[in-house]
């Protein structure tokens, strides 16, 4: 069942990736980007490292993809749709 | 079309490199015997529930003070950098409903940071996890509510005193000659409570308030239009 998991998160992380490469908008590439981290969390709690897994949820998942968002906008001037 | 196939032969090329790793692999039947001492170490020597954090905190708490210096120089590359212009913020359009809500969710996450780096020898998680808990606490308070004021003094002061805090404790060692970083500054008290293992409960809990306070400071920095 494990490996079973493993590997459908990995094809979803391969997916997340390559969207967040192909996406035309800058906005879906870095919410895409998010989604990578927090599938990686999950993989790292079933793999057995809750402490990994806290670090990569909060850290690569919510702070990281805020602060881009932040950046983004900065950019933009508040131009935030594109 | 060269293009192609140069991209093709390296991807083959890292997939030999990487071939011996694949093939080679079996499932590590015992801890290395480096690993090993660790364990014991961290069980008996330091009263350390969660092996990670007595590695974390006192086997490579050089390479964690490091990790520290490293987030502290980025906080202040960011704040010298956006030094300028805080005065508008990014908000959402507020409802009463968004308020309210995230007004008692904001308390609960910041609950349950302080929660994750003074257990960080318990249970998983400790000083990173927490502060950057409470960090997002302090975002989604930023977010929802235009008359959240975020004083700077208040988090220069708690991240400063924080990281001098650590480094004493780092220094209290060298000066009871017992190591830099060392734990053992404090009563290693009993096994599996609260207050044991040492200084590292207090170590995580001042890096803990410093990563906390520095995150919070680079929102509020970046956050400001």
């Amino acid at each position: 069942m494990i490996p079973v998991i493993v590997i459908v998160l990995g094809i979803v992380m391969l997916g997340a990736a390559f969207a967040a490469i192909y996406f035309k908008s800058l906005l879906a590439s870095i919410i895409s980007a998010g989604v990578i981290s927090l599938f990686a969390s999950v993989l790292y709690l079933i793999l057995g490292s809750p402490d990994v897994a806290m670090t990569e949820a909060t850290i690569g998942s919510g702070l990281t993809t805020v602060v881009f968002l932040f950046a983004l906008y900065r950019v933009r001037k508040g131009n935030l749709d594109d | 079309m060269i293009k192609y196939l140069a991209v093709i032969v390296s991807v083959v090329g890292l997939g030999m490199i990487f071939l011996p790793i694949v093939t080679g692999f079996h499932e590590a039947e015992q801890l290395s015997p480096l690993a090993a001492q660790y364990v014991e170490g961290s069980i008996n020597d330091l009263e350390t529930q969660n092996v990670v954090t007595s590695v974390i905190v006192t086997y490579r708490g050089l390479d964690t003070l490091g990790e520290v210096t490293v987030l502290f120089l980025a906080t202040v590359g960011v704040g010298l950098l956006l030094k300028d212009g805080v005065k508008n913020r990014l908000t959402m359009p507020f409802s009463e409903m968004l308020e309210t809500t995230s007004s008692v969710l904001v308390a609960m996450i910041m609950v349950l940071g302080i929660y994750i780096f003074t257990h960080g020898h318990l249970t998983p998680g400790g000083g990173f996890q927490g502060g950057v808990v409470i960090a997002s606490g302090f975002l989604l308070l930023l977010l929802t509510s235009s008359e959240t004021k975020i004083n700077h003094l208040t988090l220069h002061l708690v991240e400063s005193l924080s990281g001098a805090a650590y480094v004493g404790i780092g220094v209290a060692g060298i000066v009871l000659t017992i190591g830099f970083l060392s734990p053992e500054v404090l009563p290693l008290g009993e096994f599996g409570r609260l207050l044991s293992a040492g200084a590292i409960p207090v170590i995580y809990s001042l890096i803990g308030l410093k990563v906390g306070s520095e995150l919070t400071s680079i929102l509020v920095t970046m956050g400001g239009e």
